[in-house]
C-alpha cells in the first residue's frame, strides 16, 4: 500500500500504484476538493501541487508522487501565505458562478504566484490557459490574480 | 428554455398538467399524512434536526408542528414561509431556494429578495436547495423547473411575500411580548424595535413566532426603501468555491457506495451483440458487469465498482461488439445536403406576409447559414447517486444530482425502478454548470443511473450506486443544441427599407415527443426554433421550419432558439445596413423607432459607454454592434474586433447594455452577462462542433470539442439600464448578440459575413 504525503500528512492509499491522484484523493480518501473535469489533462479542474509545481492529477499516478509532497485544494487556501491571498482575491472579486472548475483555478493561480511576484497579463494565460471555465469567469480570475499579487507585495 | 408568461399553468394542455398533477400528488402524499394540501397547514414548524428553535422548516424534515394557529387556507403552499424560512436561536436565517443553482446565483438572488423584506441581517442570512416538495415548483408554472431565465423573474413576488410575512410574524410575537400594538414596532437588519428602542433580535423572537398566525396579506415595501436588493452583493457560496469546500452531486459519498461506469453503443439507440468481459472481471475492484438499458432503448454494459478508476480500466477492457443495423446513422455531411435541400422547399408557416414585392425589390440579399450541433459540456461530468432501500413491494429509492427538473426526474425514476412516485425522494444537488443539460425531458441521465441501480439489486448487490460519466461519455453521450441550417432572401430599397423578408429554418425540433410538445409546438413549428426571429424589427417576414426527425438527441442549450436566429437576424440587418451604407447603430434605431424603449436604451447605453463613433479605434480594429431580446431581458454589444494575418478573428473588447428590468444582484448580472459573452464567443471558435459520421459522434474531449480559454476572453464591461420595474432573468440573455457583434465586426474587415459558425478561417 503506497504512504503519500499529502497537505503535509503521511497517509496509506488503499490503491493501485496506477491509479491516478486524482481518483485515490477522490474515491480512495474522500478528499472531494479535487475535481474531476475531463480525465486528460484538458481541463485543469483536477490540478495539485506536486512539491508546489502545479500538475494535473487525473493523470499523474500515484506512483510518481510517492516520496514527494502533495497539496491540494483543502489545504492550499488555509495554510500558504499565497494560498489565503489568492482564496481572499476569489471572494472579493466573486470569481465563481458554479465553482467547479475554481479548485483547479486557484491551485494554478496559487502556483503562478508562488513563482512569480508580479504577473503580466501574458503571464497569466501562459499559467492559466489550461484550466477551462464553461462559466467564462475569466475576467475576474485575471482581476483577482492581479489583486492577489498587489496584496502579496 | 423558453417559457414566457403565456405558458403559464393556465394556459397549459391538461396532459402536461395531468403529468404534474400526478407527480405533485405522490410527492404530497410522502409530505404528511396530516395535510390533504402536501404542506401541514400550520406554518412554523420546528425542524428536527435544526438546534434550537427554528423558525419553519421544510415539510419533509419536520417531525414536530409547532402548536400556532392555522396558516389561512387561501395561501398554497409555495406562499407559506414554513417551507421557505428557518431562523435559529443565534438569528442566522436560513433561506430554502426554489431552483436549482448551476451558477445562475439564485442561492443569493433569491434569498436577496426574502431577506429585503424580512428586513434580514445579510450578514447572517445563508440558502439551501429546496427539493421535490411541491412548495417548491416555479409558482408561474406550477412544476419544479429551473430554465427559461424564470427564477427571479417569476419568485420575485413570491420571495418578497414569503420574507413580509415571516417578518410580519416576528413583529407580532414581539409585540405580544411587549404589550404593545404592532403598528408601534419597526424593524432593523434583524432586530424588531420597540419604544424607547428596546430590541429583540430575530434568533430569540424565533419560537414565538411560530405561535402567530401567519398573514395573508402583506404590505410590501417600496422599491426606494430596498437596502439588500439592487445592491451589487457578493455570492452567498463565494467562501465555498473559493476553497474546494462546496460539495456538487459528484461529491456526494455515502457509506459502502459503489461507482457505476457505463459503455454506451457507438450509435444512438444501438445494442450489444456479442460481450466479452472476461477482461473487465478480473480487474482488481470491479463488483460485477451488467447489461442495462441506455437512452433511446439502446442497450450497454455497466461496470459496477469500488470506485471511478477500477470502473474505467474496466470499461477499456471490455470487448463489445455492437448491433448498429437496427438505428440510423446520422451523418452531418448527409444532413447538411438534406437541411439544404429542405430549406428552398415549402415548410409549416410560422409567420406569414406578402412577398410579393420580392419581385421588384430594387436591392436583394440571399443568404444561407450553416449552424452546428454544440455539447453543453458542463464542468462537472453528469452523474446520478441512487440509493434503494426496503423489500420487495415496499421499496423506496433516493436520487443525488444536480437537476433543472426533480419533479419530472421523480416521475422518470418511479416508472424505471417500478415504484410508486411517493416512494421517490430527489435530494437537489448544486451543479457544476448545467446551460440546459440538466433540464431533460427524457431525464436520460436519471434514467439510466436508476436503470443501472436496478440491474445492480438484481445482481445482489444492495449498496447505493453512483453512476459517473466520463468527458467522452459526456460529450458524446448527445443532447445537443440542435444543427440549424437558415436561409434567408431579403428585398429592400436604396434606403434600407425592407419590403420582403422570406426566411427558412431548419433544424430538429427540441421538444417533439417530449410532455412540452402539446403547447409548444403550433402548427407543425417549434416555438423553441422560431424564438428571437423578427422582433424587434417591424418587417415584413414570411417564416417556414422544417423540422426532420433525425438520430441524434436534441435540446435547449443556453438562450436556446436565440443561439441562432439572434445570429441570422443581427448579421442580416447589418449586411441590410452595410449594403445602404448606413451606421449600423443608427439603421437599428430606425427601425425599432419607439415600439422597443428596452431595446433601444440598451442599445444606447451600450454605445455611449463603448465610445462607438467618437473613439478611434487601433489600426486593424472595427466596431460591431448586435442586439437582442430573449427571455424577457434585452442586452445589447458593441464590440471592437480585429482579423489577424492568417484569417484569425479575435475579440477583444465587448461594451454590454443590459435591459433586465430591476438588477436585484448587479454583481451577478455582470457576472451573467461575462459567461453569456463568452459561452457566446464559444459558437464561434474553430473546433466548436460536434459532428457525426455513420452515426458515431466524431468528438470525444476538449481536445477535439473547443471551448474558450483565458487567452480567448475579452474584456467585458456591463452597464445596466436603471429600473424599477420587476425583474426580468439574465441568466441566458447574455449568449445571443455576442455572435452576431462580432460577426459584423469580422464583416467591416473582410467584407464578407461569416455565414457558418464556428467561423471559417480564411
Amino acid at each position: 500500500m503506497p504512504t503519500l504525503n499529502i497537505n503535509g500528512k503521511n497517509t496509506a492509499v488503499d490503491a493501485d500504484d496506477s491509479t491516478p491522484i486524482l481518483w485515490a484523493l477522490r474515491d480512495t480518501l474522500g478528499m472531494t476538493g479535487t475535481k474531476f473535469g475531463c480525465g486528460q489533462a484538458l481541463c485543469g479542474a483536477c490540478t495539485v501541487h506536486l512539491n508546489d509545481s502545479p500538475v494535473r492529477s487525473c493523470i499523474t499516478p500515484i506512483s510518481a508522487a510517492v516520496g514527494q509532497k502533495i497539496t491540494t485544494i483543502e489545504a492550499v487556501t488555509t495554510t500558504d501565505k499565497v494560498g489565503k491571498a489568492v482564496h481572499a482575491a476569489w471572494v472579493k472579486h466573486d470569481v465563481a458562478q458554479c465553482g467547479y472548475c475554481q479548485s483547479g483555478q486557484i491551485m494554478s493561480a496559487t502556483a503562478l504566484l508562488q513563482g512569480k511576484k508580479k504577473p503580466t497579463d501574458a503571464d497569466i494565460d501562459a499559467a492559466m490557459a489550461g484550466n477551462v471555465c464553461r462559466c467564462g469567469t475569466y475576467v475576474r480570475i485575471r482581476a483577482a490574480i492581479h489583486d492577489a499579487a498587489k496584496s502579496l507585495a | 428554455m423558453h417559457f414566457d408568461a403565456h405558458t403559464a399553468r393556465n394556459h397549459m394542455p391538461k396532459g402536461l398538467l395531468a403529468l404534474m398533477d400526478q407527480a405533485q400528488d405522490a410527492i404530497n402524499t410522502e409530505a404528511g399524512a396530516a395535510s390533504t394540501d402536501g404542506v401541514a397547514r400550520r406554518t412554523f414548524l420546528k425542524a428536527a434536526a435544526a438546534s434550537g428553535f427554528a423558525l419553519g422548516a421544510y415539510p419533509l424534515v419536520v417531525t414536530a408542528q409547532g402548536a400556532g394557529a392555522a396558516a389561512p387556507a387561501g395561501l398554497k403552499a409555495f406562499e407559506q414561509p414554513s417551507a421557505f424560512v428557518r431562523i435559529d436561536t443565534d438569528g442566522t436565517v436560513t433561506v430554502t431556494i426554489n431552483r436549482l443553482d448551476f451558477g445562475q446565483g439564485v442561492q443569493t438572488g433569491l434569498p436577496m429578495i426574502l431577506a429585503e423584506e424580512l428586513d434580514a441581517d445579510w450578514a447572517k442570512v445563508r440558502s439551501v436547495h429546496g427539493d421535490a416538495n411541491p412548495a417548491y415548483v416555479d409558482p408561474a408554472f406550477g412544476m419544479h423547473l429551473t430554465g427559461g431565465s424564470n427564477a427571479l423573474k417569476n419568485s420575485y413576488t413570491q420571495y418578497r411575500e414569503l420574507g413580509a410575512r415571516t417578518r410580519a410574524m416576528l413583529v407580532s410575537a414581539a409585540a405580544a411580548q411587549w404589550g404593545v400594538d404592532a403598528s408601534a414596532l419597526r424593524t432593523n437588519a434583524g432586530f424588531v424595535v420597540g419604544p424607547g428602542g428596546k430590541k429583540l433580535g430575530y434568533g430569540a423572537l424565533a419560537e414565538a413566532a411560530m405561535q402567530q398566525p401567519v398573514p395573508e396579506k402583506v404590505t410590501l415595501k417600496d422599491p426606494k426603501q430596498f437596502r439588500i436588493i439592487g445592491k451589487p452583493t457578493t455570492r452567498l457560496d463565494a467562501q465555498a468555491k473559493s476553497s474546494g469546500q462546496q460539495d456538487y452531486g459528484i461529491d456526494v459519498r455515502l457509506p459502502g457506495m459503489l461507482t457505476a461506469v457505463v459503455a454506451r453503443p457507438p450509435v444512438f439507440g444501438a445494442r450489444i451483440k456479442t460481450l466479452d468481459d472476461t477482461a473487465a472481471k478480473a480487474i482488481k475492484g470491479v463488483k460485477a458487469v451488467l447489461r442495462v438499458p441506455t437512452d433511446r432503448g439502446g442497450e450497454g454494459v455497466a461496470i459496477i465498482a469500488s470506485g471511478y478508476w477500477p470502473g474505467k480500466q474496466a470499461r477499456d477492457a471490455l470487448k463489445v461488439e455492437w448491433d448498429t443495423a437496427a438505428v440510423a446513422k446520422a451523418d452531418s455531411t448527409q444532413l447538411l445536403a438534406q437541411y439544404r435541400d429542405l430549406a428552398g422547399k415549402p415548410g409549416a408557416v410560422a409567420m406569414q406576409a406578402d412577398m410579393g414585392p420580392m419581385a421588384t425589390a430594387p436591392h436583394k440579399i440571399s443568404a444561407e447559414f450553416v449552424f452546428p450541433y454544440l455539447a453543453h459540456a458542463p464542468m462537472e461530468p453528469l452523474n446520478c447517486t441512487v440509493k434503494i432501500d426496503g423489500t420487495a413491494g415496499t421499496e423506496r429509492a433516493e436520487l443525488w444530482m444536480g437537476t433543472q427538473m426533480p419533479g419530472l426526474d421523480a416521475m422518470a425514476a418511479a416508472k424505471v425502478l417500478g415504484m410508486p412516485p411517493q416512494n421517490i425522494k430527489v435530494h437537489t444537488q448544486m451543479a457544476g454548470g448545467g446551460f440546459g443539460r440538466r433540464a431533460i425531458p427524457t431525464s436520460d441521465y436519471v434514467v439510466e443511473a436508476c436503470g443501472v441501480a436496478k440491474a445492480a439489486r438484481a445482481a445482489g448487490i444492495t449498496a447505493p450506486v453512483r453512476t459517473l460519466w466520463s468527458r467522452e461519455d459526456d460529450i458524446k453521450g448527445g443532447y445537443y443544441r440542435p444543427m440549424h441550417v437558415h436561409r434567408a432572401e431579403i428585398g429592400f430599397d436604396a434606403q434600407g427599407n425592407i419590403l420582403a423578408w422570406d426566411h427558412t429554418i431548419v433544424g430538429q425540433s427540441i421538444v417533439k415527443g417530449s410532455p412540452f410538445e402539446a403547447f409548444m409546438v403550433k402548427n407543425g413549428v417549434d416555438a423553441t426554433a422560431v424564438e428571437g426571429m423578427k422582433e424587434p424589427y417591424n418587417v415584413p417576414m414570411k417564416l417556414s421550419v422544417h423540422h426532420p426527425d433525425v438520430n441524434v438527441p436534441v435540446l435547449w442549450w443556453r438562450s436556446v432558439g436565440s443561439t441562432h436566429t439572434a445570429y441570422a437576424m443581427e448579421t442580416l440587418i447589418d449586411d441590410v445596413a452595410r449594403a445602404t451604407k448606413q451606421d449600423p447603430v443608427a439603421y437599428r434605431l430606425r427601425l425599432m423607432g419607439d415600439k422597443h424603449p428596452r431595446h433601444v436604451a440598451a442599445l444606447q447605453l451600450a454605445v455611449a459607454q463603448s465610445g462607438y463613433g467618437k473613439k478611434k479605434l487601433a489600426a486593424g480594429r472595427a466596431w460591431g454592434v448586435a442586439v437582442h431580446e430573449s427571455f424577457s431581458s434585452v442586452v445589447a454589444y458593441v464590440v471592437e474586433a480585429s482579423v489577424g494575418k492568417d484569417g484569425t478573428p479575435k475579440l477583444h473588447t465587448v461594451t454590454a447594455g443590459v435591459h433586465c428590468n430591476l438588477a436585484v444582484n448587479p454583481k451577478s448580472v455582470e457576472a451573467q452577462v461575462q459567461g453569456g459573452a463568452l459561452m457566446g464567443l464559444s459558437m464561434c471558435l474553430p473546433g466548436a462542433a460536434i459532428t457525426l459520421k455513420d452515426g458515431v459522434v466524431e468528438q470525444s474531449n476538449f481536445g477535439d470539442f473547443a471551448v474558450p480559454r483565458i487567452t480567448d476572453m475579452p474584456q467585458v464591461a456591463v452597464h445596466i439600464v436603471p429600473s424599477a420595474e420587476p425583474p426580468t432573468g439574465m441568466g441566458e440573455p447574455g449568449l445571443p448578440p455576442l455572435a452576431p457583434a462580432f460577426a459584423n465586426a469580422v464583416a467591416r474587415l473582410t467584407g464578407k459575413t461569416p455565414r457558418e459558425l464556428p467561423f471559417k478561417l480564411a
